[in-house]
């Protein structure tokens, strides 16, 4: 253990009105496997975009030293120059290609522009061999599994001579077997000298391969632990001490206080999943959602925690008619009356709506008006003359005038396309044709993702009189605080099961923590 | 990320401030700047031939040619623009204009059947045809690119076997009079066709009736509207231009039975596109196919009436085409897809879908005919006639583009 390989020093980045980094520090010594922890929107992403290049040299404020020189990366290849190689959560693998030809991919062996497939398939041979796949080059990777292709990826940075490799939580969509498999190769790799960055959520593996800790929150670096004294010694480095750094804050959001729900059905069961149970949609080995059973009342807000893969989206959406995965098992009843949700219209007229986490994507038609976004769900219902399958425009109209004045949607007509309207506004957006839909349960996804603080406080406001009016609300969050502050009862999640239910009192951001990181033992 | 220019956070939403008509104009003009700009264009053209031809342009037997002479294409148009819109493609409408003309044919020239009958079985194989190519793309999910690739050869071919590579003809006169025939002449002899000018001041009643009752509705609902200045300045405008054409008509033989089933279709997909749930739907399908369906849209139920629609549409056009030429032939509607496809991206439409309405088809379809009309009266090749056109479908989805930029997205 000599001195550092990298040093990163006083990174600063901001987005437009987001300081995703402040003044952020790193040191990884050389031969080192360093951890990189944080709540979901910590900033390790983008600290580890701003080192690779993603994000190039000038966008950011602060230092960056490799190898005891300091370095400025204007794109990817700069940094792989360096021997920097990201590998990112979501694989980068062309799946119709061979193993061989998507390690050489951009950096193929050619001789005067042709490729050289003796070479190409010796050297592919000899990476396989050194990160221990047993696979033919030539195999296509789309015919091999996750945790093989993720073997790829390595082998593909080690064509690259790789000094540094990144991985971007590299164990999330695989399952035990092929972690043990991967966490073993960075462990050989550091033998060999390849220093590494990961990135996890997983506490357990990173005190098994970790040397050191960084934890970040809110975009700054809290604290940088040893896990263990030397390389082969036992970590002493516990799972709790990492939980303090990660979440020990002061809540610093204000929420609005709770107006109860007084109608005389308080308390009932509004929506009760039973058992439910989801596989993964193209790998159906995968158990994504895990025999999960919950009841939200009437009246009530409950929130669902878990880090990235726990499987809340995943649930969220294959109760929402089954629009994620493959169905296995499970039943889900709103009022007390079990109720079909096998499609998107089923589980809408069964009185369920879901707000997705995200709204490009999932939650709205970005290219057209403030008012057809809101009315999407509730057109049958808008009759003109009563006659059914038309709709009365203007009454669409005075309804989505009603919502920009109520919601506070920030835009001056309601024909002004949604594509133009900041984060916090589209939201309101969605939040508004999902209330006009009149749902019993709202599902919501990270309502607040993305959008400033002064949004988020009306967001939560609309939140809390949705609750007061007897609707049963479920909140996916990711940020504790916010789930602190607004729910009755809060869920955990992890690996796609349910590990923790936690009343409002006993709730404590260390509490949620422990239940969130709990794994199969 | 985005570029709104919002107010403090702070504030109340701001009360929708008194806007100057010039300010509501330029507003109106940017939300539809391909349409409004190829009406622009339209017109540019219309001037522009009008002079190069001595004003036999808009001679009255010259514009009920012209409506005859593109009235299939227009036909065509709209259903495509609608595919278009959803996110689709139908390369087949060319060959399926051909194979129900060759089976009206079949059905009237060979086996005698009244032609009612014949139409109405017609627009009942375009339906099942459009079935058929709707079932491959919304239930099994072949692309419609490639289903409707093959449709273009298979109607194709089954336009040649049957009508065993001849063409037949004559076809009854009531079924020529879709093409080619006039609303019949009533009533006292005046200088006019007096049906053409009954048509044309209903028209404008229904128009004004339909305008103030829109206004009134959007008063009573408290939504801002259209200074009244600039409202009766459209409304004069509108009388004028549908007085103008009427009285063009009426000096000739009158309103085109073309006409007539254009301007049905005009209004009533352009209502259902608007105003009915399955219109918005589409909308909603191609702006974004994801978030559509998580709202509840029905995707593959929806994909299929598009293309059972656009069979119907084709069916229809490909009687007026056959009645036209007075007989079924293999080689019918030729190319008649990369018309209907050209007009609809010229009237406004966009390749990724959600954009575009059935008026912009009709007025893509109209620059295109004029065109077409305009450089044969100056005896333009047909050589060069191609190339303009090209260049024309160039020059419009590029300029829209170009402003889209412009306005910074």
């Amino acid at each position: 253990m000599s001195g550092p390989v990298l040093e990163m020093r006083g990174i600063t980045k901001t987005f437009p009105g987001v300081t995703a980094l402040s003044g952020v520090h790193l040191t990884v010594r050389a031969g080192e496997v360093h951890a990189v922890c944080g709540e979901n929107g910590a900033g390790k992403s983008t600290l580890m975009k701003v080192l690779s290049g993603v994000h190039p040299h000038g966008s950011y404020d602060g230092e960056i030293r490799f190898e005891g020189a300091p370095v400025a990366f204007k794109d990817i290849r700069a940094s792989e120059r360096h021997g920097i190689v990201i590998i990112h959560q979501e694989l980068a693998l062309v799946p119709h290609l061979s193993i061989a030809e998507n390690i050489f991919l951009g950096n193929e062996r050619a001789r005067r522009g042709f490729v050289d497939w003796d070479d190409t398939l010796r050297r592919a041979g000899a990476l396989l061999r050194r990160v221990g796949l047993r696979e033919r080059p030539t195999t296509p990777v789309a015919d091999l599994g996750v945790g093989k292709q993720q073997l790829v990826e390595i082998a593909k940075a080690l064509s690259k001579e790789v000094r540094l490799l990144i991985l971007d939580e590299p164990t999330a969509a695989l399952n035990d077997e092929d972690s043990a498999t991967l966490l073993d190769l960075i462990l050989e790799l550091r033998a060999q000298g390849v220093a590494a960055v990961i990135i996890s959520h997983k506490l357990n593996e990173i005190r098994r391969v970790a040397d050191a800790v960084t934890v970040l929150r809110d975009g700054r670096t809290v604290e940088t632990l040893p896990v263990r004294a030397s390389p082969d010694a036992e970590p002493e480095l516990s799972e709790d001490r990492i939980i303090r750094g990660m979440v020990g804050r002061d809540l610093d959001h204000r929420f609005p206080a709770r107006t109860p729900y007084t109608g005389a059905d308080a308390g009932a069961d509004a929506l009760t999943v039973r058992d439910w149970t989801v596989r993964h949609p193209v790998d159906h080995q995968r158990t994504v959602v895990d025999d999960v059973s919950l009841t939200v009342r009437r009246g009530e807000i409950v929130g669902v925690a878990g880090l990235m893969g726990a499987g809340r989206t995943e649930l969220a959406m294959s109760v929402f008619g089954r629009s994620y995965g493959q169905y296995v098992a499970g039943t889900v009843a709103v009022g007390g009356r079990e109720v079909s949700t096998r499609t998107v219209p089923a589980a809408v007229a069964a009185g369920i709506a879901y707000v997705t986490e995200d709204r490009k994507r999932y939650g709205l038609n970005l290219i057209d008006d403030i008012n057809r976004n809101i009315s999407l769900t509730s057109l049958p219902g808008m009759r003109r003359r009563g006659v059914p399958g038309l709709v009365d425009a203007d009454h669409e109209r005075s309804v989505a005038e009603r919502y920009r004045r109520t919601m506070n949607i920030k835009a001056p007509t309601v024909l002004e396309q949604v594509g133009r309207l900041s984060g916090g506004n589209q939201q309101k957006v969605v939040l508004s044709k999902w209330i006009h839909a009149d749902p019993e349960v709202l599902i919501l996804d990270e309502p607040t993702r993305g959008i400033d603080v002064g949004a988020k406080y009306e967001i939560y406001t609309v939140i809390d009189r949705l609750a007061a009016q007897g609707k049963a609300v479920l909140l996916i969050s990711s940020e504790l605080p916010e789930l602190l502050g607004l729910c009755d009862r809060i869920y955990t999640m992890a690996e796609g099961r349910l590990t923790g239910e936690v009343t409002r009192a006993e709730a404590t951001q260390e509490v949620l923590m422990r239940h969130m990181t709990a794994h199969r033992s | 990320m985005t570029t709104t220019t919002t107010p403090p956070k702070d504030a109340p939403a701001p009360p929708p401030a008194p806007r100057s008509a010039g300010a509501l104009l330029v507003e109106l003009a940017r939300a539809n700047m391909r349409q409004y700009g190829m009406l622009v264009a339209l017109a540019f053209l219309v001037v522009l031939f009008q002079i190069w031809t001595d004003g036999t342009l808009l001679l009255p037997s010259n514009v009920s040619n012209l409506i005859q002479q593109n009235g299939y294409i227009l036909i065509l148009a709209i259903g495509m623009m609608i595919v278009i819109v959803a996110g689709h493609i139908d390369l087949s409408v060319g060959s399926l204009v051909a194979f129900v003309g060759a089976m009206s044919a079949v059905m009237m020239v060979k086996h005698d059947l009244p032609w009612v009958l014949a139409l109405v079985l017609s627009l009942l194989i375009g339906a099942v045809a459009g079935a058929w190519q709707g079932f491959f793309i919304a239930y099994v999910g072949i692309p419609s690119f490639i289903v409707t690739l093959a449709g273009m050869l298979l109607f194709r071919g089954l336009t040649q076997i049957v009508l065993e590579g001849q063409s037949l003809s004559p076809f009854p006169d009531g079924f020529q009079n879709i093409a080619k025939g006039f609303i019949p002449e009533m009533g006292p002899y005046t200088q006019y066709h007096n049906p053409t000018l009954v048509i044309g001041a209903a028209t404008v009643a229904f128009l004004l009736f339909r305008e103030w009752r829109h206004r009134r509705r959007q008063l009573a609902h408290g939504l801002d509207v259209t200074p009244a200045g600039l409202w009766a300045a459209k409304c004069v405008a509108m009388t004028a231009a549908v007085v103008a054409f009427t009285l063009t008509l009426a000096s000739f033989h009158g309103v085109p039975v073309v006409l007539l089933i254009m301007c049905g279709l005009l209004i009533g997909l352009g209502y259902v596109m608007r105003n009915a749930v399955i219109g918005r739907h589409v909308y909603a399908l191609g702006g974004n196919k994801a978030a559509a369906k998580l709202s509840g849209v029905k995707d593959r139920r929806v994909t299929f009436l598009i293309f059972v629609n656009m069979g119907v549409l084709a069916a229809l056009a490909g009687c007026v085409y056959a009645a036209r030429l007075n007989a079924g032939t293999p080689q019918a509607g030729l190319n008649f897809e990369l018309e209907a496809i050209a007009a609809s991206f010229i009237g406004g439409a966009s390749m990724s879908g959600g954009v575009g309405t059935v008026m912009g088809a009709v007025i893509g379809g109209l620059v295109l005919g004029v065109l077409n009309n305009g450089m044969s009266l100056v005896n333009i090749g047909t050589d060069y006639q191609q190339v303009i056109k090209g260049l024309v479908l160039l020059a419009a989805v590029g300029f829209d583009v170009w402003n889209k930029r412009k306005a910074g997205r």
